[in-house]
């Protein structure tokens, strides 16, 4: 038995024992890996420095070796830098960030994966914006990663993490869930919103499919950091709005868990269903795999 | 449950199975060879044939070669650090009976005249299997330190050796024994609880019998 077997343990263990989330998170999590809590802290700083670091080292002239995917998040910087952006600055900057850090992936980068390297732009596209616009220290942010993993563990537990086993809802969706709750936490939510929060937040991709074309992680995953991002953000909005999800955080997650086993193979990071299968991917998956692209 | 898997791990993009798994299998071939090594060949099957120049597989299992880790910003550069390191390498397909989709044959020569062929898979999440040393089929995944130990076919090898672990103080997690005939040749992995000292596993190198023992803390 672990706080991690659902939510509701999770945050019942925190309420026991009268601490905030992201200590319970650090406790339990030191406990199980026979980390100590000194370790654990650097760990997650360093999580932190790194995503920091990968965000600093973009490129936009570079390219991913495939040459699918590079230079979007500096469109997306220069049309917000201009204030010409529909949503405004900071919306601008968390869709920005959230395709520069799967382009640092696609192009060979160093990368936090979080949970996976396809998803790895969602937790700091809304943390770093978020700490710039609210001045977050960086101990917030680190125990916003705590509020994070501890759902991405529940997750990993009750369902899946992994694009092949339960489709980009596994990838995505769990990072715009971690997320979520991230937010919440930061912006002064309670222990219960941030559940609400990654409920809702997987909801609204739940059924999303893994199709990458030719197999890479570039298109459509880099693009879909992007929307996994505002997710996060729409679904923390509400959460902390006093917005509840009708359905519990555990029986969302096993739903998802359910989807992800109804889905087929081909939808399932195989290359050969969805954005995959198009007619574009197709081709350029011959051209690929004969080496001429 | 480790939550640095959840934010983690670090990481050279793009993929953990493709990417960093494929670092991890160069470098546990690396260790296996037991030896800085002078050349090699790696023959990519199933979806590292097809995906991997993509995911940049190539560079990912040469860096590993090398001695890098998964989060070496150098992997990118590897074939680079190739040539300063003196490794000369090519690349090629195959088609391997039975295997995992994310598999390669690595066939290595040591500066010192050593030579190691290597099967291994990548398994998802960054995780890898070696599944072939030389010829003899076995499973393990670097993960703990294990023990590996080629032998004469022949009473007492397993009991000699493991009677030098528990008089160590070490404990076995999981031990496998495999041979390709009776009284050939046979070998044995054993993952265990804790990192062997090096001075243990010469002991368990001279003793009769015993052709070779390579551990991988």
């Amino acid at each position: 038995m672990s706080v991690f077997d659902s939510v509701q343990r999770m945050l019942d263990a925190a309420e026991r024992r009268g601490l905030p989330l992201w200590e319970l998170v650090l406790e339990a999590s030191a406990q199980e890996s026979g980390m100590s809590r000194d370790e654990s802290l650097r760990t997650m700083r360093e999580r932190l420095a790194v995503m920091r670091q990968a965000d600093a080292g973009y490129d936009g002239a570079q390219r991913s070796p495939s040459g699918l995917t590079g230079g979007d998040a500096e469109k997306l910087r220069a049309q917000s830098t201009a204030g010409r952006t529909i949503a405004g600055p900071f919306i601008g900057e968390i869709l920005a960030a959230a395709l520069r850090m799967g382009e640092c992936n696609a192009c060979m980068h160093r990368i936090v994966a979080a949970p996976t390297a396809g998803a790895c732009g969602v937790l700091p596209a809304v943390l770093l914006p978020y700490a710039r616009r609210y001045g977050a220290e960086d101990e917030a942010l680190v125990r916003a990663l705590y509020v994070a993993a501890g759902y991405g563990a529940v997750i990993a537990r009750r369902a899946s993490i992994s694009g092949a086993e339960a489709g980009c809802q596994a990838e995505i969706g769990s990072a715009a869930a971690m997320a979520a709750a991230a937010l919440v936490h930061l912006h002064g939510g309670s222990d219960a919103q941030t559940a609400h929060a990654a409920a809702i937040a997987l909801k609204n991709l739940m059924g999303l499919v893994c199709d990458p074309v030719a197999g890479l992680v570039e298109v459509p995953c880099v693009k879909r950091n992007a929307i996994g991002a505002l997710d996060a953000l729409s679904a923390a909005e509400l959460a902390l709005a006093g917005v509840e999800s009708r359905v519990p955080a555990d029986e969302v997650i096993d739903a998802m868990r359910a989807v992800g086993a109804a889905l087929p193979p081909s939808l399932r990071e195989t290359g050969r269903g969805g954005i995959a299968a198009s007619p574009t991917a197709e081709a350029f998956r011959e051209r690929f795999f004969s080496g001429k692209s | 449950m480790n939550i640095f898997d959840l934010i983690g791990p670090v990481m050279v993009g793009p993929s953990s199975s493709h990417t960093a798994g494929a670092v991890r299998i160069g470098l546990t071939a690396r260790k296996l060879l037991a030896d800085e090594p002078a050349s090699a060949e790696l023959l990519l099957h199933g979806s590292f044939a097809d995906t991997g120049r993509g995911h940049g597989t190539d560079k990912a299992l040469i860096a590993g070669l090398l001695g890098m880790e998964p989060d070496d910003t150098r992997i990118p550069e590897s074939f680079l650090w190739a040539e300063k390191a003196g490794l000369s390498f090519r690349f090629g397909t195959i088609s391997l009976p039975d295997a995992h989709p994310n598999s390669v044959l690595l066939r290595l020569r040591g500066k010192h005249g050593g030579e190691k062929r290597v099967v291994a898979a990548s398994i998802g999440g960054g995780r890898i299997e070696v599944r072939r040393i030389d010829d003899m089929p076995l499973r393990f995944s670097a993960e703990q330190p294990t023990l590996i130990v080629s032998n004469d076919d022949q009473p007492g090898s397993v009991a000699d050796v493991s009677r030098i672990l528990a008089d160590a103080g070490v404990n076995i997690g999981t031990f496998q024994v495999n041979r390709d005939e009776r009284g050939g040749s046979a070998v044995m992995v054993i993952e265990c609880d804790a990192p062997l000292e090096a001075e243990l596993v010469e002991r368990i190198r001279s003793l009769p019998g015993i052709r070779r023992a390579v551990c991988i803390n």
